[in-house]
Order: C-alpha cells, then structure tokens, then sequence
C-alpha cells in the first residue's frame, strides 16, 4: 500500500492549512480594527469564518475525501439548520404589538 | 471473535465504519445545539437594537485571539496524532495528542482568566502562571512591562530569532524552552491589554450581551472539557488497544479527532461573532 507515502503527502497539506488558519485569523483580527460598518463587517468576518471552517472541516476532518453518504447527511444538516436560524428570525416579526424581545 | 461487526472495515452500503457514520450524526445534534444559540444570539441582538455593545469594548480581542490560535495549534496536533498512527509512530501519536491536550488546557485557563475578569478579580500577574520558568520570569517580564512598545517588539523577535537558530542544532528540549519563552513574551503582552479592559463585575446579568456571551463561551467550554476527558483516557489507559487491535485504535483516533475539530470549528465562529462583531 502506497500508505505512508499518502499520509506524508497529508502532512504537508496539515501544515499548510496550519499557516493558513493563523494568517486569516491575523486578517479577522486586524480588519475588525479597521470599523467598518455593521453590515460590512458581519458580511467579511463571517466570510473569513467560513473559509477558515472550511478548511478545518475539509483538510481535518477529512470531509474533502469522505463518502457520499456523510454529505447527504451534512446535507440535511445545512437545510435544518439554515431553517431553523430563518424560523426563529421570522418570530421577531410576528410579535404582538408593543412587545419586544429586549428591554 | 468480534464484538460488533464494521469497527474496522467498511459497511458495502454505507461505505463507511460504524464509528464514523456515529460521529457524524452526534455532530450534526450538535450543529443544531450550537445552532440555536446562534439563531438566539441574532435575534436578541437585532431586537436589542441600539444597545447592543461592540464585543471589543467589553471582551479582550488580543487574549480572544491567542485562544483562537491555541484552539487551531491543538486541531492541528491532534490531526498529526492520526497521522502519527497511519506511520505506525506510537511515540509520535502520544507527543501529539499530549500536546492537544495541553492546548486544551491552556485555552480553559485562559478563558477562566477572562471570567475571572468579569467577576471583578484584580488583574493577576502573569508571572503566577509560568511556574516552570517563574525565576526567568521575574526580570523578564518586569523590563517587558516597563518598557514600550518598541523594546517589547525587539525583545519578541529577538527570542524568536533565537529560537530558530536553535531549532536547526539543538534537541527538542531546547525547542520547547524557547517556543516557551516566545509564548510568555505573548501572553505577558496580552495580559498588558487585559489589564487595561479589565472592568468589575460584569456577570450574565449585567446585560444580554453578557448573558449570551457566557452561555456561548460557558457551553463550548463544556465541550472543550468533553474532549479533554476523552483525549486523555486515550492517550492514558485507551492505548492498550493498540497492542491488540491497532486499526481499530487508529479509528478511535480518527472520530475523536472529528469531534475535536468541530469543538475548534464553533469557536473559530464565536470569537468573530462575539469580540469582533
């Protein structure tokens, strides 16, 4: 089995992703210094985030190599999830009148 | 004999072991978890409106991000304790999830510094952590912090300096006390800042952004105390399966591994959210 000389090739893709986490999280850190707008800043940290997770999730986790099956239920995941942040945010709408969630 | 069948090979229709079939739907209860606390942290704040703080004006970014680089080093280590076993390298396997767990535990140390902070403890010297270097420390850390900005600077590079000229000659133990004396030079100076932060008594009820802030951090911190439990029994008594059956240790490894990095993936989403935001 031509193993170890996988898992080597896998190490050097470890420690890169190493250097990238820690020059993104640098990046966050030092664009939140920067004071943008509300929006603005949501929208690029949580885009950061979303690399950084997807590195994490691709390379760590060894989801970029994984079966078909473990997709189908991050699938179900992403759709529950994605519905639930939707449902709960859509409640702040459907308040009755003069009341609110924070005093 | 075996005790349940696909803890080594795959199952034809899954493709996968039974273990990390497990793993990936425990993760997914927990995604929803984590979920809901989010969902509750976007509508509190969009409610709260005007009110609601900027996480920098009331937490710690610079200690926040030093946690965040702790937490990524530990999911690193801990994926070259897997890749360790793949080698067939149990030495190297015990080396890297010794140092996750390390890791772990310096990040719970830290954040209880933090909520320490918001309960109105005086600002502690730094000093008092460093036990095993503490008689360098004393001097070191003085002239560190009465000095500015530039002398601190040089002091780090030129410790780094150092480090790297040794890394190339010397043995790993050498390694560790200069990778030692540039992580002191770190937190001595993040601890500058937190000193500078530090307010008194800012518990859950002080306001929302407290409450959710430590039920976020409160839960995840839960979670990082889960996967020390775990880690530690397999670095410890856990290792005997690899005597007799190393496939299936080698999996272990694997699953706890996975769980591992989702614990570092929610705080690599908590710390933007909630002292960047």
């Amino acid at each position: 089995m031509s193993g170890t000389h996988d898992i080597k090739e896998e190490i050097r893709k470890y420690w890169g992703v190493f250097a990238a986490l820690l020059v993104l999280t640098v990046v966050t850190v030092s664009i939140s210094y920067l004071k943008f707008g509300l929006v603005a800043a949501i929208i690029v940290a949580l885009t950061i985030a979303l690399i950084k997770g997807s590195l994490v999730a691709c390379f760590f986790m060894h989801l970029i190599s994984e079966r078909k099956l473990v997709y189908v239920i991050l699938g179900f995941v992403v759709f529950f999830f994605l519905s639930m942040m939707l449902l709960i945010y859509a409640s702040y709408f459907s308040l009755p009148g003069g009341a609110r969630y924070v005093s | 004999m075996e005790l349940m069948p696909y803890i080594v090979e795959e199952r034809k229709d899954t493709g996968l072991f039974n273990a990390k079939l497990g793993i990936w739907l425990f993760l997914s209860s927990e995604v929803m978890l984590f979920g809901a606390l989010f969902s509750s942290y976007v509508l509190l704040r969009t409610g709260g409106g005007a009110h609601w703080p900027h996480g920098s004006s009331i937490l710690n970014v610079p200690i926040g991000a030093f946690n965040t680089a702790v937490l990524i080093a530990s999911s690193v280590t801990m994926v070259f304790s897997w890749a360790a076993l793949k080698e067939n390298n149990l030495k190297k396997f015990k080396l890297n999830l010794a140092l996750t767990i390390l890791c772990a535990f310096t990040f719970l140390f830290v954040k209880a510094y933090e909520y320490g902070q918001k309960f109105g403890e005086e600002h502690i010297h730094p000093a008092v952590f460093l036990n095993a270097y503490s008689f360098l420390w004393t001097s070191y850390v003085n002239s560190l912090l009465h000095s500015g900005w530039g002398t601190k600077i040089i002091s780090g590079a030129s410790t780094l300096a150092l480090g790297f000229l040794i890394f190339k000659k010397f043995k790993t133990a050498l390694k560790f006390i200069c990778g030692g004396l540039f992580l002191s030079f770190v937190l001595m100076t993040i601890f500058e800042f937190g000193s500078r932060t530090s307010h008194h008594y800012y518990p859950p009820s002080h306001n929302t952004f407290m409450a959710i802030y430590f039920t976020l951090t409160g839960l995840h911190a839960l979670h990082v105390i889960g996967g020390i439990i775990v880690n530690g029994y397999l670095l410890g008594p856990g290792n005997k399966l690899w005597q007799t059956d190393p496939q299936r240790f080698t999996n272990r490894i694997e699953i706890a591994g996975i769980y591992w990095h989702f614990v570092d993936l929610v705080w690599i989403f908590l710390f933007p959210v909630l002292y960047l935001l």
